[in-house]
């Protein structure tokens, strides 16, 4: 059974315009895309809301909350079938920090829908395909904050334009293969001439060990050339002048696993479930690195192995309630070589750099939500992050998680 | 009318290069167990039928898991509830399959409720009432009058999609069409003695049997639907039972017990936990067994 013949496709086609007809409708609105905002708001008590992770150089959106209320991330989904051969959506966040409100263009990607034989082609701006969590929007996470390797490697989420093409085989077993060619532009990339740089390769495999369990496992690749990398170095104090902490020629590279368990009894995970998930990422860079503040300046070559994992569980113990505890792991061997000192040593440069390694940063966090309904969630938790300095920053969060609108789907 | 002719020799043409093709079994995805149930009646040994759900899961909350990805990747035809009721995990599966074949507009679609009229099309949607489905009360499988109405549907859908055996899924229609009828009868004589019976319900998915017996609806355990019941909840239906006097307590026995059990506990009122759908219980072995088992057990506690 593979193709369905025309003939038959095209009575489908006149027999609907017949029950179309019969309603007699006009008007405008009929089509409208489905749409989903997200509201999310927090209060937090913390010790130190700069994130430092010696070793890892910070892009993209890796932080800490501020101490106190803010906001997080508010996000408007829109989308809809675009025809009978595309799917379109974008999301789109609307951040509220230090007074100003940005426009944060997350997702605007098409999808095909009618390639067949298993394909799947989706261009735009999209969140890869790597990983687990990287595809899933933060507020479809099961912690408030997203695990530290993803802070650390992508910056939050690795976020391409470009395209993609994915493929499921025909077996009982889901095996799934995907790859994109993107901008690369973005971190861990950086910005490049051809603006094309970033590849990407997936695997992923997953099935049921039984009715009440199942199973997801993928392997995942990205690399990236670019000219110029720019990781806003920390200034101390406000008397001195503003860091600029470059990576020029550079080439960068990570390689990752993840694993998922979901057990709920009967396969019925309305009233208790389990979900356990691990994934570990190792990146590798290299790149000349130009360190500038005020009038003095460093320069070196840079090659640094990287690595984290996390491991989390989340368990409903009854209908609407959860409890959750993640460890998140990081690991940072740096190489720093050729080094010219023009007015910074070579150990204030390690340090303002984010370059120079102390210890492995490490994270534990416990969380409990309650759930009234499908479309609300309030979360309490608290983290302990070890910056590997044996600096400890206790994290309390009170947050809530809301939608409105459509009826969103929720990937495994 | 050149069109027309046209359209008659892409037709003929269409047919004359396809004919030829030997068929293999119609690979079929059914979202739950009553519809597959159904589309192996109709299509007997000509398919091969794979449920994404079973009779102990809430088709509501089921997880686009990888093995329905790969599932899906390889179904010619696709035969669920709609009425949103897969809302929550169908959209994904389509999206993720890569198959061209079960997409909306695609004869490999098949949603059963887009075939039958529907009770309790909400009048206003808002999320306070509770997981409500703008589409109304999707579990259409509990009226056998609708069954007849979308065994038909199905019966033409299998034609037109493996029209080698056209033959065959008209007579397996017939056949159905017959049995059912003197079976709603059959059902009907039996059922006279609950007329009018009260019902509480878990959730609002026995309404279509509720229906077609003439019984009456109550109440519902879940203080909204898809909610877990509350205590303040429960306390109202508390006083609203003793005061009410309901026959029976409903309960899908997928369904969360608790509520339930307390109620009946508090005060007498019997409690019958059945099978929802096909493969519910040990009898309920296709449609057909499972209404005879849910019949004989509500003529049975009365």
């Amino acid at each position: 059974m593979k193709s369905v013949p025309l003939a038959s496709l095209m009575l489908v086609a006149l027999s609907n315009v017949a029950v179309a007809d019969s309603t007699g409708k006009i008007s405008g609105n009929e089509f409208n895309p489905a749409i989903s905002l997200i509201l999310d708001a927090q209060y937090t008590d913390i010790d130190n809301s700069e994130l430092e992770l010696p070793g890892f150089q910070l892009g993209g959106e890796a932080g800490l909350p501020d101490n106190g209320f803010s906001l997080g991330h508010n996000e408007l989904t829109i989308s809809a079938n675009i025809d009978d051969k595309f799917y379109g959506l974008t999301n789109i966040a609307i951040v509220y920090e230090d007074g100003d409100t940005v426009v944060e263009l997350e997702e605007a990607y098409i999808e095909t829908l009618k390639l067949g034989a298993g394909f799947t082609a989706k261009g735009g701006r999209f969140y890869s395909g790597i990983g687990y969590l990287n595809g899933i929007h933060d507020h479809a996470h099961d912690f408030v904050d997203r695990p530290l390797v993803y802070d650390a490697m992508f910056g939050g989420h690795l976020i391409g334009t470009g395209v993609q093409a994915r493929w499921v085989a025909p077996i009982d077993t889901f095996l799934s293969f995907g790859t994109e060619v993107t901008t690369g532009s973005e971190f861990p990339g950086g910005e490049n001439e051809d603006n094309n740089q970033g590849l990407s390769f997936f695997v992923k495999t997953g099935g049921d060990f039984n009715v009440s369990s199942s199973w997801l496992l993928g392997a995942s690749y990205f690399e990236s050339e670019f000219d110029v990398r720019e990781a806003g170095g920390h200034a101390h104090g406000g008397d001195e002048d503003e860091a600029d902490n470059e990576l020029l020629n550079g080439e960068v590279d990570v390689v990752g696993i993840d694993f998922v368990y979901k057990w709920a009894p009967q396969g019925n995970a309305k009233n208790t479930n389990f979900k356990l998930q691990a994934e570990y990422f190792v990146k590798n860079e290299q790149a000349d690195v130009e360190f500038t503040e005020g009038t003095n300046s460093a320069e070196a070559s840079y090659d640094g192995e990287q690595k984290g994992f996390y491991i989390q569980g989340v368990y409903q113990f009854m209908p609407a309630w959860r409890v959750g505890l993640r460890y998140d792991h990081l690991e940072a061997n740096n190489s720093i070589t050729n080094f010219v000192n023009s007015g910074i040593d070579e150990e204030e440069f390690l340090e303002e750099s984010g370059l120079g390694t102390a210890g492995d940063p490490n994270k534990s966090s416990v969380m409990l939500d309650y759930s009234p309904s499908h479309f609300s969630r309030i979360r309490l938790q608290y983290s302990q992050l070890d910056n590997g300095l044996e600096e400890t920053n206790d994290i309390f969060t009170l947050q809530y998680t809301v939608s409105l609108g459509s009826h969103g789907s929720h990937t495994f | 009318m050149v069109d027309k002719m046209k359209l008659t020799f892409v037709v003929s043409l269409s047919l004359i290069l396809l004919v030829p093709q030997a068929f293999a079994k119609v690979n079929v995805f059914a979202c739950e167990p009553e519809w597959k149930s159904l589309v192996e009646t109709i299509g007997g040994s000509h398919v091969k039928v794979y449920s994404a759900t079973t009779a102990f899961q809430d088709p509501h909350h089921i997880e686009a898991r990888p093995s329905l990805i790969a599932k899906t990747r390889q179904a010619d035809l696709l035969v669920c509830t709609g009425a949103e009721l897969e809302i929550g995990w169908l959209p994904l599966l389509l999206r993720q399959s890569g198959n061209a074949s079960i997409q909306e507009d695609e004869p490999g679609y098949f949603l059963a409720s887009d075939y039958v009229e529907r009770i309790e099309v909400p009048k206003e949607l808002d999320r306070r009432d509770g997981d409500v489905h703008a589409g109304g009360n999707p579990h259409v499988h509990w009226d056998p009058n609708r069954l007849i109405t979308i065994a038909n549907a199905l019966s033409q859908r299998l034609q037109l999609i493996d029209p080698e055996n056209e033959f065959f899924y008209q007579q397996q229609f017939i056949v159905f069409d017959e049995r059912w009828k003197k079976n709603i009868v059959r059902w009907g004589k039996k059922a006279a003695v609950l007329r009018g019976k009260k019902v509480i319900v878990h959730h609002k998915n026995w309404s279509y049997l509720i229906n077609w017996l003439d019984m009456k609806e109550l109440g519902d355990i879940e203080p909204k639907p898809g909610l877990p019941p509350t205590s303040a909840h429960l306390a109202r239906l508390l006083k609203q039972t003793r005061a009410d006097q309901p026959d029976y307590i409903l309960l899908a026995n997928y369904q969360n017990p608790k509520g339930a059990r307390w109620l009946s506990k508090k005060t007498q009122v019997p409690l019958l936990s059945l099978p929802f759908t096909v493969g519910g219980s040990k009898q309920a072995t296709d449609l057909e067994s499972l209404y005879d088992e849910v019949l004989s057990a509500l003529t049975q506690a009365h």
